[in-house]
């Protein structure tokens, strides 16, 4: 194996994720070159890992925008609710309405027929 | 701490918007510092994180709490920065090209990585990566997520998200750690001869 077709193999090697092929390891053991190569790769893991720890200050301001947009989010859902439950008792007074309508229509026709019946009488 | 973010997640989930503005509070800084490697910028990623947390706050009853909260959060982050990296690339009309070299902006061997300036360089080397791979590396190596998790996130295949890693993992080692013959110096030195 050439150290370039090992070279081309190192970044995918170097965190132990994916298994280096026997023949990589082998080229590896004996090429100064490329263990050389292999040693400046976990520098730079290892010096990418402290960046997790190398916290910025946020910009003024962040922390009240961000707090500003949850309240609009919140305020939006609380409308969104309200507007729901005005449609839902909407169509409530619109259902009780027409069942009004239909027992009084009922009652009605009740009361004519027990008329018709006595006059009939 | 992890046992007051778990309290402080379940009381949010249940409704309770003090436990949510405080979750916010604990997290804001390292969801910036995320949100700014990504982006590049302070603007961009005030407004990364501005729509993470709204994300989050309305997805909050999905969190199964299998992960830690600033995992997800992470992640979040993540799919923000990239839908607002890929926004702003068609609005300005400009096509990321993968290939692109880095801007050779290195300082001499002598200065490299040996002094506190570490984590600067280190940094500029980052921000010379284009977004794409950047956000690869940032979340791989930086802030330990899974490929599968970066793939999700960055709307990408495993093997795609592999293939950037990759790529900028030799970027960053050419730049930041140049073996013998790759460093500027001796290039020069090379053709000279």
């Amino acid at each position: 194996m050439q150290c370039e077709q090992v070279a081309d193999r190192l970044p995918q090697i170097v965190d132990g994720a994916e298994r280096a092929a026997p023949a990589v390891l082998d080229h590896v053991d004996s090429c100064l070159r490329c263990q050389a190569e292999l040693v400046q790769y976990r520098k730079l893991l290892k010096a990418l890992r402290t960046l997790r720890t190398d916290i910025l200050e946020p910009a003024p301001g962040t922390l009240t925008a961000i707090l500003a947009s949850l309240e609009a989010v919140g305020e939006r859902g609380a409308m969104r609710s309200l507007l729901t439950g005005h449609r839902a008792a909407y169509l409530g007074g619109i259902a009780a309405a027409t069942a009004a309508a239909g027992a009084a229509g009922a009652i009605v026709l009740a009361n004519r027929g027990r008329r018709k019946m006595r006059l009939a009488g | 701490m992890a046992l007051d973010t778990a309290e402080l997640v379940t009381a949010a989930k249940a409704g309770d918007k003090a436990a949510f503005t405080k979750l916010v509070g604990a997290t804001t800084a390292e969801m910036y510092t995320l949100a700014y490697r990504l982006t590049g910028n302070a603007e961009d990623a005030q407004d990364v994180v501005q729509e993470a947390y709204v994300r989050a706050y309305k997805g909050l009853k999905k969190f199964r709490g299998d992960a830690e909260f600033t995992s997800w959060m992470y992640r979040i982050t993540a799919n923000c920065a990239n839908t607002h990296l890929v926004r702003s690339a068609r609005h300005r009309h400009d096509a990321i090209d993968e290939s692109e070299e880095l801007a050779d902006e290195r300082p001499g061997p002598e200065a490299r990585l040996t002094s506190a300036d570490e984590r600067s360089e280190l940094n500029l080397a980052l921000q010379s990566l284009s977004p794409e791979m950047r956000a690869v590396v940032v979340l791989r190596d930086v802030y330990d997520l899974p490929h599968e998790a970066i793939a999700a996130e960055l709307g990408i295949s495993e093997g795609a998200a592999k293939v950037r890693l990759h790529r900028a993992r030799r970027k960053l080692r050419e730049r930041l750690f140049p073996l013998r013959g790759e460093e500027h110096g001796d290039e020069e030195a090379a053709r000279a001869v």
